[in-house]
């Protein structure tokens, strides 16, 4: 399997029947291929929908839809439409149950920095960080490492996008929690074992003794 | 009262240096034509307001390519490598604000309002050199109203009197924008008679709207 479909997968499994969720561009947007059946989701659009669904054909696309990516899309029986001040009303006024966004790094606190890498990437925030600040539950979907390097840090090293820590990081090689006491190791991928998460990540790990294989079905 | 206006004559209203809202998100509900107008006419050093530059040869990216923008306010530029380019090499000043933020400190200016009170940004680089606020033991950014010389709006359906709807993602600033600036100036995919747009279709009053693109007849005469 796909290191990305590993990670869409499990994500997939959080989400709960009736919840509002916004998935970020990249990675994030795989998670729609699996959500699990019986589990009916809204997926919100910041550019100004509830109910994006992928298009049937290409050819059916309409100049006046898109996904936040510029990308065309359709949307559900039972979708709506607003404008931009109703959409991150939406986000940060508590109605958006969950949000999954791309990290570039993340913090042993939970501490999110994903907009802007300083004299090199500077490609804005854009509903960023308004969406980990207001979301309910926020879940970061990303490579455990970049380039070999550590993604899970002690402290972040580039600008933050919000001082609320996330709920959940998943990546291919783990489920992680931020908790007070430190990053709670929840469960590693199938094959691997603490040791080789903790060899990749360079927060402090709350190991338990008994840590569960990764789910990546209902 | 006649909001129609030639293309031509909308853009000769806008001077160099002038500040814009242009709305659309991703090119998706902006105001095509006028932006095609004002590279034709070359209006230059223009402070441009919108939520993104597109992408290079599509909608704002189009003003981007053809080096007309001096300032830009948006949330994102990610999706355009031209204007990144044009950022690092220090021919474009680019003051980014989170989306959210963005959105509500041009409806502040369009409402009347002071400020927004926000939480987004606290605690981050977004901090520096805003106001800080505490209300009932919560940290909130004083978010500053932002006006615009001219808003230009893209719409679904307009009437005689500018009344106008939007469609589906469309829509995003637009209707926002329409409330936030000196002149606003709409252009709509389709224009039918006043008494057509039922009222509770109506988004944005025709009373904001000062004026509206006519017409281009590509068939018949």
């Amino acid at each position: 399997m796909d290191v990305k479909e590993i990670i869409a997968r499990r994500i997939a499994l959080e989400l709960r029947s009736g919840n509002l969720v916004n998935l970020g561009i990249g990675l994030p947007t795989a998670v729609a291929s699996y959500v699990p059946h019986g589990v009916d989701v809204f997926f919100q659009a910041e550019n100004g929908l509830i109910g994006m669904q992928p298009l049937p054909d290409p050819g059916f696309a309409d100049e006046n839809l898109s996904d936040p990516g510029g990308s065309f899309v359709g949307a559900v029986p039972g979708a709506c439409s607003f404008d931009s001040c109703m959409s991150f009303g939406l986000i940060r006024g508590g109605h958006l149950d969950v949000t999954v966004l791309g990290g570039l790094e993340v913090d042993e606190r939970g501490l999110l920095a994903n907009w802007m890498v300083p004299g090199k990437m500077v490609p804005g925030m854009g509903g960023a960080m308004d969406l980990v600040t207001g979301s309910r539950r926020v879940i970061v979907a990303m490579m455990h490492t970049a380039k070999g390097r550590p993604k899970i840090l002690r402290k972040c090293t580039l600008p933050l996008t919000s001082t609320r820590p996330v709920n959940l990081i998943v990546t291919e090689l783990a489920v992680l929690e931020p908790t007070p006491d430190g990053m709670l190791l929840k469960e590693v991928a199938p094959g691997l074992s603490a040791k080789d998460v903790a060899a990749a990540t360079d927060a402090r790990l709350v190991i338990p003794t008994e840590i569960p294989t990764m789910r990546l079905t209902p | 009262m006649h909001k129609g206006i030639a293309l031509t004559e909308a853009v000769e209203q806008i001077s160099d240096g002038s500040t814009l809202m242009i709305g659309g998100f991703m090119g998706i509900g902006s105001p095509h034509r006028l932006i095609g107008e004002l590279v034709r006419q070359n209006r230059k050093e223009l402070t441009v307001i919108a939520n993104d530059t597109a992408r290079p040869g599509f909608a704002i990216g189009r003003l981007i390519d053809a080096k007309l923008v001096r300032t830009l306010v948006v949330s994102h530029i990610g999706t355009n490598p031209e204007t990144q380019r044009q950022m690092i090499a220090g021919e474009i000043t680019v003051d980014l604000v989170p989306q959210g933020t963005l959105a509500e400190r041009i409806r502040a200016a369009g409402y009347g309002l002071g400020g927004v009170l926000t939480p987004t940004g606290v605690g981050t680089l977004v901090a520096e050199g805003a106001q800080s606020v505490e209300v009932a033991g919560r940290t909130f950014l004083l978010a500053l109203p932002i006006a615009a010389d001219f808003a230009l709006v893209g719409a679904h359906r307009a009437d005689y009197s500018g009344n106008l709807s939007y469609a589906l993602t469309a829509r995003n600033f637009n209707p926002i924008m329409a409330m936030a600036a000196t002149t606003v100036v709409a252009e709509a995919a389709e224009i039918v008679p006043i008494g057509v747009m039922p009222p509770d279709d109506v988004i944005t009053p025709g009373s904001v709207v000062d004026y509206l693109i006519e017409r281009e007849i590509v068939n018949g005469r």
